[in-house]
């Protein structure tokens, strides 16, 4: 075995490797990734999209464990095998797809009983295929070229760093089932590239037997169709008699669905009061990923709408006369008509996706009655937070209405999405828009028991105190319906006239007060009656000087969310879930909040699989090598799980944190990915000199101390940074971001390659096996680094990431030595 | 299944505001054959109390929901009863036990012609089941003594509100296909005045140790 490696090694000094094939594999890779979160969002939720394809990614994880175990078998048919390899991932990426989504798997159903689990299961296998065969290509190389580790290394970085540009421009281009043929292309040019790079012969036939292979899956992405899970809005809607989809459009924001029924029409009048006497007029439904949904309300003098006066979200407009309206998140423009209903002569609407900008304002301007034309309207497309810090207007009236859908809020399925729009900094910069009497109001669906309405109040005092309100409470009103909650925060005190306008409003409508000041407990909880008044006692809580305690006691977590801790709608307190679980017969699921716990099995399922994967060949080695039991392994394991876990912790931390500079979560995600992979690609290829010099520990060093130099200095320093450039131009805040990342990202390329190096000098055997720790420890690292920032903030998460940097570097073979067993 | 019912509702009578259920609800949970109800996949699982997927997209409500939802309407043996969203049929079979006449409709063409068939077949002439649009309720027949609406959309349809007699009862299950959060009772008096109470199934209160 020994002597075949020293004769590989001879090999990759004479051979160049296939860079070219494996950066195009790797491309491949992460837009499959990438582009199965957009699908498996559409098709199933957003969590177990998450869920399914963090474990399938334990597929690159399987192919180091696969080449630790028959490396010695595949090595000598290495352009065979990794040929292979590159012609099965283009159809594997689209059959593997098409399989997966036929399996009946409905996410709500698992936590009922065991039978989904089957059909998860499955579909994790399925997906880790394509993962699997681009693991073995990459893995194959690294084994076969050790003296250029860091080269190989580097194609798989800028590889990976285009693909997730790529999948981002076909996602511009065509909708996201067709991107799966772009992905599969990818794995198809891959294999030409390879078959010309590795000089194999027939080289014709070759490429005719791998466009056979692939035409079919090829084909059916271009016409298949995507299977929605019957559970999903959209799926619902369209089941309806008479319902029709009259408008599809594709985007990185999402899958945008117009869906009309002239038998049955749609009416969405969120919380209306059951003492209206009318509906909402005809509407169009828009739903973004065949979930979120919003509507096209018809507007007309033959159809007056005024189901708008009759929402909670309808109160500012009774308690003053806001003239200067913003609606934040416009969706369908509800909020804007109900502006324009109700008074408002000047309305600016902030809507983040510029597809259903142009539903509303284009596509059909003579159903919405031109209300994107209409000289009073003016239509922003951008992140909401980032208008706000860029314009310099004051309003008299800023407004966030129902920004999430109804289920997924219900059912606590956003408890992981960071949100930048309800954080203490947010509402710091809402309140600066504000004309002096000016309101922000706040509308969410309302949760029994209370958690968003007191989690927003408190969130509005925090933000109050510190810009130096001293009695925050004068300038609070909390109202409900059945449905709703409408939180009110004014710019100066409430008057006894806002307080009359708000009893007379609320008796009209059967609406409930929760707070207002001087509130009585006798006034409220009259209408829609809970067993106790939750919303009075609560709200009075978390506004008296007894906050603290009763937050500490509240079975839910209502602590503000701040920009380190953008997680509004995460509310679970772990001492709460036994409770709810023994409740479970009585209906106590509705108390769980879904996406937490989706993502802890997730994590415990990735700890499982990762140990699993690494356990596996470690006892083959021990059997096979049974020599060098003398020394300890037990280092390998922590350097190699210590590097993969810090990468992904600090990447996945910028991913999120830079959404509130880039102002939109899609430049964020692909600017930082980019940004890291490909300045981390630079690292790496300057690692190669320490790995030429015999001194891959020193690269190593250099690159923890600036990983920890640069990382300790952002944590202070980026916050003023995303201030000082917040006004400037997408273009200018796309260069800052990257070169912002590009120093720590050329660091944090290094230490796995020199790591590598020094594995393979020490022990060439266990290369494939370092792989394997290193890809399972970052399906380990992305899941953990969120459930870290959820619980104790950014700073955090960065300050370990770093810690384990260190750690990696302490736990390195020693020079000269044999890896030793534990 | 009746037994896990009257636990719940002991432990969770401070909550839904009742000690027990009426013992006609309790004896019609008893009688109505839930597995004839729900796919022959899932029969196995027919008398567990936990909701069930029936295809479309749709769901047959956990057995103690149904029973809370049935007692909260206090239907008398003469009263004719509203239901939009028949789904499997078997909340209209509930209810059809306890009163003169049940009128039901489906929005989704398919569920609504097999569970009509169905109840057909089991034999319950006095459930008039139609498929379309509920939001309008079905008014040649009203008023209405109880309405339940198991498809509630974001709000309460103001035809259905005119429906309802004064006295009577309506109730919505809010939540997701799978988890009820609360019930929503909407009661007319006598003078046509609205009242509403938000009922949470479960024995929860908010703080530690209650108050």
């Amino acid at each position: 075995m020994i002597n075949g490696f020293a004769r590989e090694a001879e090999y990759t000094v004479r051979e160049r490797p296939p860079f070219v094939s494996v950066a195009l594999i790797s491309a491949g890779a992460l837009a499959y990734e990438l582009l199965l979160l957009r699908l498996f969002s559409i098709i199933q939720w957003h969590h177990f999209a998450y869920m399914a394809i963090s474990l399938a990614m334990l597929g690159i994880g399987a192919s180091g464990t696969f080449l630790a175990l028959l490396q010695g078998r595949l090595l000598p048919h290495f352009r065979t095998f990794y040929i292979a390899c590159l012609a099965v991932f283009g159809p594997a990426t689209v059959g593997c797809y098409a399989l997966a989504q036929r399996v009946d798997f409905h996410p709500e159903e698992i936590f009922w009983g065991a039978g989904q689990l089957l059909h998860l299961v499955i579909i994790y296998l399925l997906l880790s295929i394509p993962f699997f065969f681009s693991g073995c290509a990459v893995g194959i190389s690294l084994i076969r070229y050790q003296k250029r580790i860091p080269m190989v290394y580097a194609a798989d970085l800028t590889g990976a760093g285009f693909g997730s540009l790529i999948l981002m421009a076909g996602l511009v281009l065509v909708f996201p089932l067709q991107c799966l043929a772009l992905v599969g292309l990818i794995g198809v040019c891959a294999t030409v590239v390879a078959l010309c790079e590795l000089r194999m012969q027939p080289r014709l036939g070759l490429i005719v037997l791998v466009a056979v292979i692939t035409l079919p899956a090829l084909i059916w992405s271009w016409r298949g169709e995507l299977l929605i899970s019957p559970y999903k809005p959209l799926s619902q809607a369209t089941r309806v008699v008479g319902a029709r989809v009259i408008e599809q459009l594709s985007g990185p924001l999402g899958l945008v669905t117009v869906v009309a029924n002239d038998v049955v029409p749609l009416r969405y009048a969120p919380g209306l009061s059951l003492h209206a006497v009318t509906g909402p007029p005809p509407q169009l439904g828009i739903f973004t990923d065949a979930g979120n949904m919003s509507a096209i309300t018809a507007s007309s003098d033959k159809s007056p709408a005024n189901h708008f006066d009759q929402l909670t979200s309808a109160l500012p407009y009774h308690l003053g006369q806001p003239e200067s309206v913003l609606v934040l998140g416009a969706g369908g423009g509800s909020g804007v008509l109900q502006a324009l209903r109700l008074g408002a002569t000047q309305v600016d609407a902030v809507e983040l996706n510029s597809n259903v900008v142009h539903l509303v304002g284009t596509r059909f301007q003579e159903f919405s009655g031109g209300l994107y034309q209409r000289p009073e309207v003016r239509v922003h497309t951008g992140d909401a937070r980032g208008f706000v810090a860029v314009n310099r207007k004051s309003f008299d009236l800023i407004q966030l209405n129902l920004l999430d859908t109804y289920s997924t809020s219900i059912s606590g399925l956003n408890a992981l999405g960071e949100n930048y729009l309800y954080t203490v900094e947010a509402f710091q910069s809402y309140f600066k828009r504000l004309s002096p009497n000016g309101y922000l109001a706040i509308t969410r669906w309302l949760r029994v028991p209370p958690r968003d309405a007191l989690k927003l109040l408190m969130t509005s005092v925090d933000a109050l105190r510190s810009i130096g309100v001293d009695n925050p409470k004068e300038r609070i009103v909390l109202i409900r319906s059945w449905a709703t909650s409408t939180l009110l925060v004014k710019n100066s005190a409430v008057t006894s006239t806002e307080i009359a306008a708000l009893r007379h409003f609320c008796a009209k409508r059967g609406f409930d007060l929760a707070y207002y000041p001087t509130m009585p407990r006798t006034e409220a909880n009259r209408y829609n009656v809970l067993r106790q008044p939750w919303f009075f006692d609560g709200a009075t809580a978390v506004l008296s000087d007894k906050s603290e305690e009763f937050i500490a006691q509240y079975k839910f977590d209502i602590t503000p969310a701040t920009d380190n801790r953008p997680y509004f709608a995460r509310f679970l307190k772990w001492r709460t879930v036994p409770e709810i679980l023994s409740l479970w017969g009585q209906g106590g699921g509705a108390l769980m909040e879904w996406g937490y716990m989706v993502l802890i099995a997730t994590l415990i399922q990735a700890i499982a699989g990762s140990v699993l994967l690494v356990l596996v060949p470690l006892g083959w080695l021990r059997r096979r090598h049974p020599q060098q039991r003398s020394v300890s392994q037990f280092q390998l394991v922590i350097c190699f799980a210590a590097i993969g876990l810090a990468f992904l912790f600090i990447e996945m931390v910028f991913i999120q944190r830079f959404v509130l500079f880039l102002h939109q979560p899609i430049y964020s995600a692909v600017a930082v990915l980019t940004s890291f992979l490909i300045f981390a690609a630079l690292g790496a290829t300057w690692a190669h000199r320490f790995s030429q010099r015999g001194r891959p520990a020193q690269g190593i060093v250099f690159a923890v101390v600036g990983i920890c130099l640069i990382a300790t200095s952002y944590v202070a320093a980026l916050g003023p940074v995303f201030n000082l450039f917040s006004a400037s131009s997408l273009l200018i805040r796309l260069g800052v971001t990257s070169l912002l990342i590009a120093p720590l990202a050329f660091c944090m390329g290094m230490p796995f390659p020199l790591a590598l190096v020094r594995v393979a000098a020490v022990q060439p055997t266990f290369v494939p096996w370092a792989w394997a720790i290193n890809s399972s420890a970052s399906v380990v690292s992305a899941v953990l680094a969120m459930i870290l920032a959820v619980h104790f903030g950014f700073t955090l998460v960065v300050l370990l990431a770093m810690a384990l940097y260190v750690l990696a570097l302490l736990s390195l073979p020693k020079n000269g030595q044999r890896v030793p067993w534990a | 299944m009746i037994e896990l019912i009257r636990q719940d509702v002991i432990e969770t009578s401070q909550f839904i505001g009742t000690e027990k259920f009426d013992l006609r609800v309790m004896s019609v949970m008893a009688r109505v054959p839930r597995h004839e109800f729900v796919p022959k996949e899932e029969r196995a699982h027919a008398y567990k109390n936990r909701p069930l997927p029936i295809g479309h997209g749709q769901t047959i409500s956990q057995p103690y929901i149904v029973a809370l939802m049935t007692d909260l309407l206090k239907v008398g043996v003469s009263d004719r009863v509203l239901e939009i969203g028949t789904g499997s049929g078997y909340q209209a079979a509930v209810l059809a036990e306890l009163v003169r006449e049940v009128r039901t409709i489906e929005i989704i063409e398919p569920l609504g012609h097999s569970a009509s068939a169905r109840l057909l077949r089991l034999g319950y002439s006095n459930i008039h089941s139609r498929i379309g649009d509920g939001y309008y309720g079905w008014p040649e027949y009203g008023p209405y003594d109880a309405i339940i609406v198991t498809a509630a959309a974001g709000h309460v349809p103001p035809p259905l509100l005119a429906q309802l007699r004064p006295g009577g009862r309506l109730v919505i299950p809010v939540g997701s296909r799978f988890f009820v959060q609360d019930l929503l009772l909407v009661k007319k008096n006598l003078a046509g005045q609205l009242s509403t109470r938000q009922i949470l199934p479960v024995r929860f209160v908010p703080l530690t140790g209650g108050h």
